[in-house]
């Protein structure tokens, strides 16, 4: 039989992952799959050697829209430690606050997704709303709700006041009895359980092998968290545990998200009533001479790690991202080799892919060979029928 | 105008279909997007829908600057959708290209070169209520 190739839209209405997935079926069962990339490069690293140090903080925010805070900060960091700057401690408080709150604000985000995705849209809409606080909390203390430009070089671009203080810790414990019902319901709820566990297994090797980073890897029992292994700001003198679960499957990855959540409260709460006093930046000159760094960061999805080399000119001689989403990617194709077709969408969501756009997957069935292109929404619709089969249901909430 | 004529215009300004598409934004504006779907903004309420075919789409949303990868990819999602269309050009790089203007891999300018634009809504990202007062603008605009 010919081959018949159809192509429906590369868009869907849930957000991210412009990736292409590719893949081998042996009846429903996903024999091989295969992942492209390069939809979204807009060839930042280059665009970042024309721009000044200060030009590229705002444009390395804007890598990525949801941890933005996080690669302005490992960006920062780099550039203070090339030209040997020391950053007032109350600056690094507001960072490691505003990063935390940042944290929360993904996870919260990737519940949701995740949840929509298996067909739980109410928990998608309740996470969504309950989103909305933290993201006050963000406008309230950098002005903006996405990219908050929190920092600048040499410290942080606004001060908090007592009154932020209150708004930002009232807002928290809301949050936190929120959060706890999220756990009830994420461990508890016997649907979710049937769609989540044992989806998308990466045992402990593998992960380790395949170079796994943050709750992707902390889920298959990985102790691996920057925050711990070689911490940044001021996070050696901050208490919080470092959050693991074995079951190694996708339920693990929503356990180890919801519980991470409330060490972030713990965290945020700590950092507000410490704020040392001091001011805010210290000055760092235009031009810095010729040293290269690497930072680590733990982004709400992992480890971001930013290279920087410089020449004795304003400008970057060379700037390197790594991404977290990228070195999740390398696991992604083991968890869906040999899973079900009908789990393809949790299983990519549930890394929390962190780019946008053209997902879908072109699906080739050996038996017939054919090949079709799903888009996600049809990928979804298939998951959501096939376990309604198998009695799983949502509609009933 | 014939009745007919009229229920359709009707029909199609109390429930435009959307479409969302990013052609290489920061996921910023995308999640704004999906923001004012939420309980806090219910963009819902003004009929809108967000639909995940071009072919069932009115208008098509983008955001992001358009990267040389999606440029075909755009433009065969625009040719799929019916007539008449509207295209909805989201945040500063949807505008004119925003910070990445200039990359190697980004059109130049901004969405405009590439489809013709029915609205423009700033911002970086774009709010929310942004976005629902660009939807509802470009609405007004068609009842005359
Ligand atoms: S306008 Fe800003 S937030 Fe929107 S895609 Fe562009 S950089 Fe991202």
């Amino acid at each position: 039989m010919s081959k018949i190739t159809i192509p429906l839209g590369p868009q869907h209405p849930a957000l991210k992952e412009p990736e292409n997935f590719m893949l081998v079926l042996e009846g429903e069962q996903i024999e091989n799959a295969t992942i492209n990339l390069g939809y979204n490069h807009r060839g930042m690293e280059k665009a970042a050697e024309e721009r000044t140090f200060i030009q590229n903080m705002y444009l390395l925010e804007r890598v990525c829209g949801i941890c933005s805070h996080s690669h302005t900060t490992c960006y920062v960091t780099n550039v203070e430690e090339a030209a040997k700057a020391e950053v007032p401690e109350r600056a690094l408080a507001i960072r490691v606050l505003v990063g935390e709150l940042e944290r929360v604000h993904s996870h919260l985000l990737w519940l949701g997704v995740a949840a929509y995705e298996i067909g739980f849209e109410t928990l998608f809409m309740y996470t969504w709303r309950d989103r909305e606080q933290v993201l006050d909390c963000l406008e309230l203390l950098s002005g903006n709700r996405v990219h908050y430009s929190i920092n600048t070089i040499g410290g942080v671009r606004r001060d908090i006041t007592p009154e932020q203080k209150n708004e930002v810790l009232k807002r928290i414990n809301f949050l936190e009895e929120r959060t706890k019902y999220y756990i009830k319901v994420a461990t508890e709820e016997p649907t979710v359980r049937a769609r989540a566990a044992n989806v998308g297994k990466l045992p402990y090797e593998v992960a380790l092998e395949r170079g796994a980073v943050g709750p992707t890897a902390r889920a298959s029992g990985v102790k691996r968290d920057v925050r711990k292994d070689a911490p940044y700001l001021l996070y050696d003198k901050l208490d919080f545990n470092l959050i693991t679960h074995d079951s190694c499957d996708v339920f693990g990855r929503v356990v180890v998200r919801a519980l991470e959540l409330m060490e972030s409260y713990k965290l945020i709460k700590q950092v507000l009533n410490y704020l040392p006093e001091g001011p805010l930046t210290v000055k760092v000159p235009p031009r810095i001479a010729p040293a290269e760094v690497v930072n680590l960061y733990e982004a709400p999805r992992g480890e971001d790690i930013h290279y920087l080399k410089t020449n004795g000119t304003d400008k970057p001689e060379r700037l390197k991202v790594r991404a977290p989403t990228l070195a999740n990617l390398q696991s992604v194709t083991y968890m869906l080799e040999g899973g079900w077709l009908a789990d393809v969408p949790l299983v990519i969501a549930a890394i929390d892919p962190c780019m946008s756009c053209t997902d879908r997957a072109m699906v080739y069935d050996r038996k017939t060979d054919k090949t079709q292109v799903y888009d996600w929404e049809d990928l979804r619709r298939l998951g959501i029928e096939a376990y309604k089969r198998k009695g799983v249901d949502f509609s009933k909430f | 105008m014939k009745t007919i004529d009229k229920l359709i215009l009707w029909s199609r300004l109390k429930s435009p279909w959307i479409l969302h598409f990013n052609s290489g934004a920061c996921n910023g504006c995308d999640i704004e997007i999906v923001d004012a779907l939420t309980p806090k903004y219910d963009i819902e309420r003004f009929g809108i829908v967000l639909k995940s075919t071009p072919r069932h789409a009115d208008v098509l949303v983008v955001s992001g600057p358009v990267t040389l990868q999606q440029v075909p990819r755009l433009k065969r999602i625009y040719e799929q959708m019916p007539e008449p269309k509207f295209v909805l050009a989201i945040g500063a790089c949807g505008c004119s290209g925003g910070v990445f203007n200039g990359c190697y891999s980004v059109v130049p300018g901004g969405l405009d070169q590439v489809l013709p634009v029915s609205a423009y809504i700033p911002g970086c990202p774009v709010r929310p209520e942004a976005i629902i007062d660009g939807v509802v603008k470009l609405l007004s605009s068609l009842e005359n």
